[in-house]
C-alpha cells in the first residue's frame, strides 16, 4: 500500500519579501506502510507545515515528497490523486462539516472521487463504523451533534476515501478525557483493520507514550530525533531542552531519581513505572 | 461572608429536558483559587455563567458579594466584579490593537481617560502583554491572546475572575502561560479564582477542586483528597493524574502509602518513603 | 493567497499622519477625493499625484505595503483601462487601428485615477486605528443621533466587523485546506461548478460566523457592554493645531485643483 519518502524537503512562506520565514529545511524521512508514527514538537516547529506536503496542499520549496515512489507535485493529476491516497484530518475538523445531513457530509469525499453510489454508500458506512458513528444519526443534521461525535463525523468523512495513510493533525484538542480516548480507541482499531499508515501530530505526550509506535520530534523546522517511544522518552532531559513535554511518569522517574531511586528505562508511562518500583521492593526484601 | 454564593440553584437552558444545573449549593470565599472539574455536558460551563448574571437561575439564588445575580439593576455592580474568561481566545476580543481592547470594558464603565490609562498599563504588566500593547491580536499566540482577555477583564479591577475552559484551545505552552497567570493573580494579588476546565493536571495548584456531574456537585476538596477518590472519578468519565494513577495501582498491589501526593516531586517522595520502610 | 488582502489593516506608528485626529482624516479623504476628480490635465494629475506621495512619505508606509493592497483591484484597473482605449473616439495611432491617442491618454489617466483614489483611502485606514476611525465617525455623524439614527450602533457594528475580518480570512484559510483534502476541486469546471463548489466553505464560515457573533455577545456584555451611553474612551478625540493646519491645507489644495480646472490643466 503506502510508503511516504521525503528528500531534503524545504519550505519558505512568503519568500523573498520582508516576512520571509523558512519553516522546515532539509527533511529526509521515510514512513513505512502500516507504521503508526507520532510527530511531536512545539507550534512553530514546522510540523503542521510538514504534514501539508504529505497531500500535496503545499508545494515544497525544494525538496521532493514520493508517495508509492511516484513524486506528488510532477503534475496537477499527481497532486490531485494523492489526496485519495493520503488523508489529512485537520484541527478542529468539526468546522468544515456543512451538509444538511451526517451521511452526506461523509459522502462528500468520496463522491469528489466519482465513485459509483453504491461503493459510496458502502464507504460511508464503514468510516461511519470506523469512528463509532451510529447510522441512526445519518439523517440528522451534524449541527446538531455534540463536539466529540461532531469530530469523529469529521474524522469518517476523511476514511471514506480509504486512504492509504492518515494523517490527524491534533485528533484530541479541546475534548475531555473521555473523548480523547474514545477518538484514539477509534483510530488505533481503524488501523488495525485497514492496514494504513497513520500519523497523529500530538500535544499530548502520555498518549503519545501509550499508543505511538514510532515518534518523531520536530524542533526548529528540523527533525530532532526520531525513533521508537522506548528511544524517545527515555531522554527527558532532552525533550525538555526542546520546550516539551514529558509523560507524568517520566517527571516522576526523574524525581525518583534525585532522591537516590534512578529507575531503569523504560519508565514513561504508569505502568512501566509501577512495576519498576515494585520490582525494587521486593529487591529491597531480599 | 462568601464571596460567591449558590443556594439551592437549578437551571434547565430553554427546550431541554434534562436540567443543568440541580439544586447546586456553593460557597466560595475570597482570595480562594477554585477548580471546577467535569466532562462535556455536567453543566460546568452553566455554573460558571451564573456567576455574572449571563445566566439567572430557574430556581434558588446566587449571591455575589451579598448581591443577588437576577437583581437588574445590580447587573453592572456584577459583571464588574466577576471578570470572565471564555474558551476561545478569538471570540472575545473586540479591537484592532491589544491596549484598545484591554481598555474595552473600563470604556463601557465610564473610567475617565487617564484612569483608564493606567489601569490598562497596570492590567498588561500584570499578565506580561505590556510589550506588546500596540500589536495586532490576530497576529498573537493563542495563551498570548488569552492573556489579553484576562488583561480585559483585570482593568475592571473585579475581585473575582471566573475563567470558562481558558486552556481548552491552546497548546501545552500556551495552558502554562494561561495557568501560571491566573496563579500569581490568585496569590499576588488577592484574587478569587475559578477556574473551569477538564484537565486535571491544571487543578493540582487550586485550593479546591469541585467535580460536577450532570448537574450535580459530586465531589468537593482539597485537589489531592479529591484525586484520591480514584474510582469515583473514573466512574464519571473523569482521569485522575498520573502521580495519584501510580500511587493507586501501587496500592492495589497491596503497598502500603498514601494516594494523597499530586506534584511528581511529593509523589517520588512518597514512593521513597515507602520504599525504604 | 487570501491573507494577502489588507483590507482594514492598521499598521501602528507615530508619524505626524499617524498622530492626526482621525476625523482631520476622514474630512480629508473627502477633500481629497474631491480634488482628484477636478483633475482633468496631465499637470493637476501630476499635483495630486505629488500630493499623495507626500503624504505616503509622511506616514513612512512603504509604498510595497500600498502596492500589496492594489493587487486585488488589478482586474478591474485592467478593465477600465481597455474600455477607455477601445472606446474613445479620436486620432487613431495606425490609420485603420481602433485605438486612439486620445484613447491611450484617457485609459492612463483613469488607471492613475483608480490608483490615487484607493492610495489615498488606504493611507486612511493604515495610519488610523479601526477604534480611532469609528470613534471618529461616530463623532462627526454624531448630530444625526437628533433624528433618531443609531449612529453608535453603527458605528461599533463597523469596528466588529474590521476586527473579525483577519480573523474570517485565516478561518477560510482553513476550511479551504480541510475541504481540498477531502478532493474539493475550486479550480475546474464552468461558472455554475464552481459557485457550487464554493458552498463547502460559505456553510462552515457561516456557521462558524454565528457562533462567534453569538460568543462575542456574551463576551461584550460580560464586560459591561450596554450600549452607547456613557462610554468614555482611553484615547481622547481632540483637535489640534496640527489637525486645522492638514485642514487648511487640504481645502487650500481642493480650491487650488478647481481653479486648475477652470484653466484647463
Amino acid at each position: 500500500m503506502s510508503t511516504i519518502r521525503v528528500e531534503s524537503l524545504r519550505h519558505v512562506y512568503s519568500a523573498n519579501t520582508p516576512f520571509e520565514k523558512v519553516a522546515i529545511d532539509n527533511i529526509d524521512l521515510t514512513i513505512g506502510h502500516g507504521e503508526l508514527v507520532a510527530i511531536i514538537g512545539h507550534t512553530g516547529s514546522g510540523k503542521s507545515t510538514f504534514i501539508q506536503h504529505l497531500n500535496a496542499l503545499l508545494q515544497p520549496s525544494s525538496g521532493t515528497v514520493f508517495v508509492d515512489d511516484a513524486d506528488i507535485n510532477a503534475d496537477k493529476i499527481s497532486r490531485r490523486d494523492v489526496k485519495r491516497k493520503v488523508g489529512l484530518v485537520f484541527q478542529y475538523p468539526e468546522y468544515q462539516l456543512f451538509e444538511e445531513t451526517v451521511y452526506k457530509d461523509i459522502a462528500f469525499g468520496p463522491e469528489n472521487m466519482k465513485l459509483s453510489k453504491e461503493e459510496v454508500d458502502q464507504r460511508v458506512r464503514e468510516a461511519a463504523r470506523f469512528v463509532g458513528v451510529d447510522e441512526e444519526l445519518f439523517e440528522s443534521s451534524p449541527l446538531e451533534l455534540s463536539g466529540g461525535q461532531k469530530r469523529r463525523v469529521a474524522i469518517a468523512g476523511v476514511i471514506a476515501m480509504r486512504p492509504g495513510v492518515l494523517i490527524l493533525d491534533e485528533p484530541t484538542a479541546g475534548l475531555d478525557p473521555a473523548g480523547c480516548r474514545q477518538i484514539l480507541d477509534n483510530i488505533c482499531r481503524y488501523r488495525e483493520e485497514s492496514g494504513s499508515t497513520v500519523i497523529i501530530v500530538s500535544h499530548n505526550m502520555d498518549d503519545v507514550a501509550r499508543i505511538a509506535e514510532r515518534v518523531i520530534v520536530f524542533n526548529e523546522g528540523g527533525i530532532a530525533m526520531d525513533g521508537s517511544p522506548n528511544q524517545i522518552f527515555c531522554q527527558p532531559r532532552k525533550l525538555m531542552d526542546m520546550g516539551l513535554n514529558v509523560p507524568h511518569s517520566s517527571l516522576i522517574a526523574l524525581e525518583l531519581e534525585k532522591l537516590g531511586f534512578p529507575v531503569s528505562c523504560p519508565c514513561y508511562t504508569p505502568q512501566q513505572l509501577k512495576a519498576a518500583i515494585l520490582a525494587e521492593k521486593e529487591a529491597g526484601i531480599c | 461572608m462568601s464571596i460567591i454564593k449558590f443556594e439551592k440553584v437549578s437551571y434547565s437552558y430553554p427546550g431541554d429536558e434534562l436540567p443543568s444545573l440541580c439544586g447546586i449549593d456553593l460557597s466560595i470565599e475570597k482570595g480562594q483559587f477554585v477548580a471546577v472539574l467535569g466532562h462535556n455536558g455536567s453543566g460546568k460551563s452553566t455554573l460558571a455563567k451564573h456567576m455574572n448574571a449571563i445566566l439567572v437561575p430557574d430556581e434558588g439564588r446566587v449571591l455575589i458579594n451579598g448581591v443577588d445575580t437576577a437583581d437588574e439593576n445590580r447587573v453592572l455592580d456584577i459583571r464588574r466584579n466577576v471578570g470572565m474568561v471564555f474558551q476561545n481566545p478569538d471570540n472575545q476580543i473586540v479591537a484592532n490593537v491589544v491596549e484598545d481592547d484591554v481598555a474595552f470594558a473600563p470604556e463601557n464603565l465610564g473610567v475617565a481617560p487617564e484612569e483608564i490609562r493606567r489601569r490598562v498599563d497596570a492590567a498588561l504588566k500584570q499578565v506580561g502583554m505590556y510589550e506588546l500593547r500596540e500589536h495586532a491580536p490576530h497576529l498573537l499566540s493563542g495563551g498570548q491572546k488569552q492573556r489579553v482577555a484576562i488583561a480585559g477583564v483585570i482593568a475592571m479591577e473585579p475581585e473575582i475572575i471566573v475563567l470558562d475552559e481558558p486552556t481548552a484551545m491552546l497548546d501545552p505552552m500556551g495552558r502554562e502561560e494561561v495557568i501560571s497567570t491566573v496563579t500569581r493573580l490568585c496569590r499576588e494579588k488577592g484574587m478569587t479564582v475559578v477556574l473551569i476546565t477538564h484537565h486535571m493536571d491544571e487543578c493540582v495548584n487550586a485550593d479546591r477542586l469541585v467535580v460536577m456531574s450532570n448537574g450535580h456537585i459530586v465531589a468537593d476538596g482539597a485537589p489531592a483528597q479529591v484525586f484520591s477518590q480514584v474510582e469515583l472519578m473514573e466512574s464519571e468519565g473523569l482521569d485522575v493524574p498520573d502521580t495519584t494513577r501510580l500511587l493507586y495501582e501501587l496500592k492495589k498491589e497491596g503497598v502500603e502509602l498514601s494516594l494523597e501526593a499530586l506534584s511528581p516531586a511529593d509523589c517520588a517522595e512518597e514512593i521513597m518513603k515507602m520504599l525504604r520502610g | 493567497m487570501l491573507k494577502d488582502i489588507t483590507l482594514g489593516q492598521f499598521f501602528p506608528g507615530n508619524t505626524i499622519v499617524h498622530r492626526l485626529d482621525a476625523r482631520t482624516k476622514l474630512i480629508l479623504v473627502v477633500v481629497y477625493i474631491a480634488a482628484l476628480f477636478q483633475a482633468t490635465g496631465w499637470i493637476s494629475y501630476l499635483a495630486v499625484t505629488a500630493a499623495t506621495f507626500s503624504c505616503m512619505y509622511l506616514s513612512r508606509i512603504h509604498p510595497k505595503n500600498m502596492f500589496r493592497g492594489l493587487k486585488p483591484m488589478i482586474f478591474i484597473i485592467v478593465l477600465t483601462a481597455v474600455l477607455n482605449i477601445f472606446y474613445t473616439t479620436g486620432t487613431p495611432v495606425l490609420p485603420g487601428w481602433p485605438i486612439t491617442w486620445e484613447g491611450i491618454e484617457r485609459a492612463v489617466q483613469m488607471i492613475l485615477r483608480i490608483i490615487l483614489l484607493i492610495t489615498g483611502t488606504f493611507l486612511l485606514t493604515y495610519t488610523t486605528s479601526p477604534i480611532a476611525l469609528t470613534d471618529g465617525l461616530e463623532k462627526l455623524f454624531n448630530p444625526l443621533k437628533k433624528i433618531k439614527l443609531p449612529v453608535h450602533e453603527m458605528t461599533i457594528m463597523m469596528s466588529m466587523a474590521l476586527r473579525f475580518i483577519p480573523t474570517l480570512i485565516e478561518e477560510t484559510d482553513k476550511i479551504m485546506s480541510a475541504q481540498k483534502a477531502r478532493g474539493a476541486d475550486f479550480e475546474t469546471g464552468n461558472l455554475i461548478q464552481r459557485a457550487k463548489a464554493m458552498l463547502p466553505i460559505l456553510v462552515p464560515l457561516f456557521v462558524s460566523a454565528f457562533r462567534r457573533a453569538d460568543e462575542l455577545a456574551v463576551a461584550m456584555e460580560s464586560r459591561c457592554y450596554h450600549g452607547g451611553e456613557g462610554r468614555t474612551r482611553m484615547k481622547m478625540l481632540k483637535m489640534q493645531f496640527r489637525d486645522w493646519a492638514a485642514l487648511v491645507i487640504g481645502v487650500g489644495f481642493l480650491a487650488m485643483m478647481i481653479v486648475m480646472k477652470k484653466f484647463g490643466l
